[in-house]
């Protein structure tokens, strides 16, 4: 627990938001980025407001970078596909039991709070945020270094870095959980695009008929990835 | 008072997943009539699970589009009666389906009967081991029917899925190729077993090598093109990958959509009734005969269903649930150990061996079906000799390749970092190259593990969640570390480079996030005293004659195999006794 930094986070948060008010009215509805080198669209984010956008989307491209592997969150499209889940029945938790009384209880009894997903990661990125400019000189998580991004997100993971309005250890574990999600599922759900996770591990992705090659022992699948609206690229 | 009185019925039938339509065949056969209800949605193949939609990860393997939704209702769990309980907010250890079909839709299809000893296990543990051996706490006791008596009704239920496997004993004859270990077949399984992929076909050399009986799993997933004896017809098995946790695209899965229902619902005397949730059964002054039951309807207005006959065919748990709301049976008191609805819950349990291989042996784990592969059975029932163990149960173990989908079934070793570069690396390295030896094994009743009504949290329709008190045993725990020890010396001859062991330790509770399986049993359990079982050899109940429980809800412990092939016969068998004997004389069958 960070007792002593918290007890300036009041005034620091005060002071922030008065400071960043021009940007934001200036910056309301209007974070765009682009999705993919390749495809050039222009997705505008249904959720999330710029800063948070720009949180997840350097947050998750530390969880899957861009490296000799191939591509990474970012350019596969994972903020997307986390912002269209925040939209969407799983952002709501709109089939999850989300009735009173909430209490505290053992992880072995799963999630018990009130928050929707999309709560925890408003508030998460929220107090991760005012984390930053707290520790690192005014700057939002998206300006640090890649490895101090790497240290505030492992301390975020084992609960080094907890809040009390939102658990820091949950709100890591969806943002852990949904790029993962976005990197590997089919891209009709906004990530994986080009198929490059796919592709990197060997998955053919929506092919699903393998009578042929049910006996082929030994012998690598030798087709790529199709999506579920065909596209193989 | 209900708002919609509706004319009444012979028989209702609540939920219509399998055992629903098989009763809803066989009363109709009988020339009842007879109505179903759904809590919720129609669906069919043509209209739900068809390619390439369904070929969806996120959406069906992930998001659970097929399972039940928990914002309406859930269950309560705890691990002790010490504990407060809390909500099962979010699915995770087991996958309670809704809607036609049921779980029946997203199932595996690993159709497996019985072992004759395992109906008789109280008995037979007693009579090989002595009376002492059965540990402390445990409340095992026998189903009150034999294998016998049942054998026909598997083999009925074999035949309507169109089951692809190798019999290992006919009428007593050992055949090889089949489980050596199994009850006696009158016949052949209706298809020959599935295709293995290259990690099966490894398993069951290293098993052979070793001394042991591999054979291939029998499979509701159809080898060859098939028509069942009801004329419904099912599609090869193209190892898509998409089995359980989606609906078939192929009509090569059993469900009540490819083998039931197409000749049921055009039944004038069958009438299906889909958003009908039951939520009391009702009962005549004097509390010992039913006489409806009463649903809410997709308007939500509550109709009241007069019916002569009422038959549960829901889930496990809301079968024992709808019994507490209805006041039929005592209730069990942990405390005393008196009482009979909600004792006796129990579940499985799960262990692994993950084996890495070089990247000269790839193993496509996309190619994939839900229930075909290699398992041995000579660790499961008492095949082995149980006294130097000191426990009670066992199970099989093997390679069951369902699919290589990427979110849910990615193997990497334990130490990999969760993310960075280190994790893209791992995905890339093992993705294509490792295989999952799995043990499936019992979990013995327990005077402590039990289901009642929550205190505290309600559904949508106002009524008590069901309460799950439930965690896992020594008993169980030296089962499964057993069964895993041998998984692991099986998964080292495999020829890998690497294996993991993932199995329970001593101290583990009961994790309500982690998939387990969802072969959740007990509650409203058959036996041979009414003052230790809620139904009777014909899932009669015993208070309650014109009313009948169907599914895993009968099991006074659970079983090492999957369970719904014994399900399946049972309703069967049950269904045999309503028509030959309960429609004739209408009364306690026992």
């Amino acid at each position: 627990m960070h007792t002593s930094e918290k007890s300036f986070g009041r005034r620091d948060f005060l002071r922030k938001v008065i400071a960043l008010a021009p940007v934001l009215s200036i910056a309301t509805c209007a974070p765009i980025s682009k999705i993919g080198a390749s495809s050039r669209q222009l997705y505008l984010p249904k959720y999330f407001t710029r800063h948070e956008w720009d949180f997840v989307s350097a947050a998750c491209e530390r969880l899957i970078p861009k490296d000799e592997n191939g591509p990474g969150a970012v350019e596969t499209g994972v903020p997307q596909f986390i912002d269209l889940q925040m939209d969407g029945a799983f952002g709501h938790a709109a089939t999850w039991y989300m009735q009173e009384p909430f209490a505290a209880a053992i992880p072995e009894l799963g999630y018990q709070s009130p928050l929707t997903p999309r709560e925890v990661y408003r508030a998460g990125i929220a107090e991760v945020e005012s984390y930053c400019k707290r520790m690192f000189s005014n700057r939002s998580f998206a300006k640090l270094p890649d490895a101090t991004q790497d240290s505030v997100l492992s301390d975020l993971e084992t609960g080094n870095l907890d809040f009390t309005n939102v658990s820091g250890k949950a709100f890591f574990a969806f943002l852990l959980q949904n790029t993962k999600e976005g990197y590997l599922a089919d891209p009709a759900h906004g990530g994986n695009i080009g198929l490059a996770s796919w592709k990197m591990i060997g998955f053919p992705g929506a092919r699903a008929d393998f009578k042929d090659w049910i006996n082929r022992h030994g012998e690598r699948y030798v087709f790529g990835p199709v999506s579920i609206d065909g596209r193989r690229k | 008072m209900a708002d919609i009185t509706k004319p009444p019925k012979d028989a209702v039938l609540i939920g219509f997943g399998w055992t629903g339509a098989i009763m809803g065949m066989e009363l109709t056969e009988a020339n009842l009539n007879v109505v179903a209800l759904e809590r919720g949605v129609d669906r069919d193949t043509n209209t739900d699970f068809l390619y390439p939609r369904i070929a969806d990860e996120l959406t069906y393997g992930i998001r659970g589009k097929l399972f039940q939704d928990l914002s309406r209702e859930t269950l309560t769990i705890r691990h002790s009666s010490k504990d407060h309980a809390l909500p099962y907010r979010q699915l995770g250890s087991f996958l309670p389906g809704d809607g036609v079909g049921g779980g029946g839709v997203h199932w595996n299809g690993q159709h497996w009967r019985v072992l004759p000893e395992e109906l008789r296990l109280k008995s037979h543990v007693t009579e090989r081991y002595g009376k002492n051996f059965i540990p402390d706490g445990l409340t095992i006791q026998d189903f009150g029917v034999t294998y016998e008596e049942l054998e026909p009704y598997f083999d009925k239920f074999e035949y309507i899925c169109g089951t692809s496997g190798k019999a290992g004993n006919l009428n007593g004859a050992i055949v090889p190729g089949g489980n050596p270990f199994e009850g006696k077949r009158s016949r052949e399984y209706p298809l020959p077993p599935l295709s293995d992929v290259y990690g099966a076909a490894l398993f069951a050399k290293a098993a052979k090598d070793l001394g042991y009986h591999p054979f291939s799993e029998p499979a509701a997933n159809a080898s060859r093109p098939y028509t069942n004896p009801y004329g419904a017809q099912l599609g090869p098995c193209n190892f898509c990958g998409y089995c359980e946790r989606f609906g078939c695209y192929m009509y090569a899965k059993a469900s009540p959509q490819t083998t039931i229902l197409p000749l049921l619902l055009k039944k004038p005397n069958f009438e299906l009734r889909t958003q009908s949730h039951v939520t009391r059964i009702n009962l005549d002054s004097s509390g010992t005969r039913a006489v409806g039951v009463t649903y809410v309807n997709s308007q939500g207005k509550t109709v009241f269903q007069p019916a002569a006959l009422v038959v549960l065919c829901a889930f496990q748990l809301n079968n024992t649930k709808l019994l507490l709301q209805s006041g039929i049976g005592k209730p069990y008191n942990p405390a005393t150990g008196l009482g009979v609805v909600g004792r006796n819950y129990t579940y499985q349990m799960m262990g692994g061996v993950q084996v890495f291989f070089d990247k000269d042996k790839p193993m496509n784990p996309f190619i994939g079906s839900g229930a075909g592969g290699q398992v041995i059975d000579d660790f499961n029932g008492d095949h082995f000799d149980h006294g130097p163990l000191g426990f009670v149960g066992g199970g099989y173990m093997g390679v069951i390749q369902t699919g290589g989908r990427p979110i849910q079934q990615m193997m990497i070793p334990k130490n990999t970092p969760k993310w960075g570069s280190k994790w893209k690396q791992a995905i890339k390295d093992h993705y294509l190259y490792s295989v999952n030896v799995m043990t499936h094994g019992t979990v013995m009743s327990h005077r402590d593990n039990y289901l009642d009504l929550d205190p505290t949290y309600r559904d949508v329709y106002g009524q008590p969640l069901l309460r799950m008190t439930f965690d896992w045993k020594e008993n169980d725990i030296k089962m499964i570390q057993f069964l895993t020890g041998k998984a692991r010396e099986i998964a080292e001859a495999m020829g890998g480079k690497s294996t993991e062991v993932t199995m329970k330790q001593f101290g583990d509770h009961y994790d309500t996030r982690l998939y387990q399986t969802t072969h959740n049993v007990g509650g409203a359990i058959m036996g041979e005293n009414p003052k230790t079982s809620v139904v009777n050899r014909y899932l009669q109940a015993w208070d309650t004659h014109n009313v009948f429980v169907m599914g895993s809800s009968v099991f006074p412990q659970n079983i090492g195999y999957n369970p719904m092939g014994l399900a399946g016969a049972l309703a069967y068998w049950s269904a045999n006794a309503i028509r030959n004997s309960y429609l004739k004389n209408p009364g306690r069958l026992v």
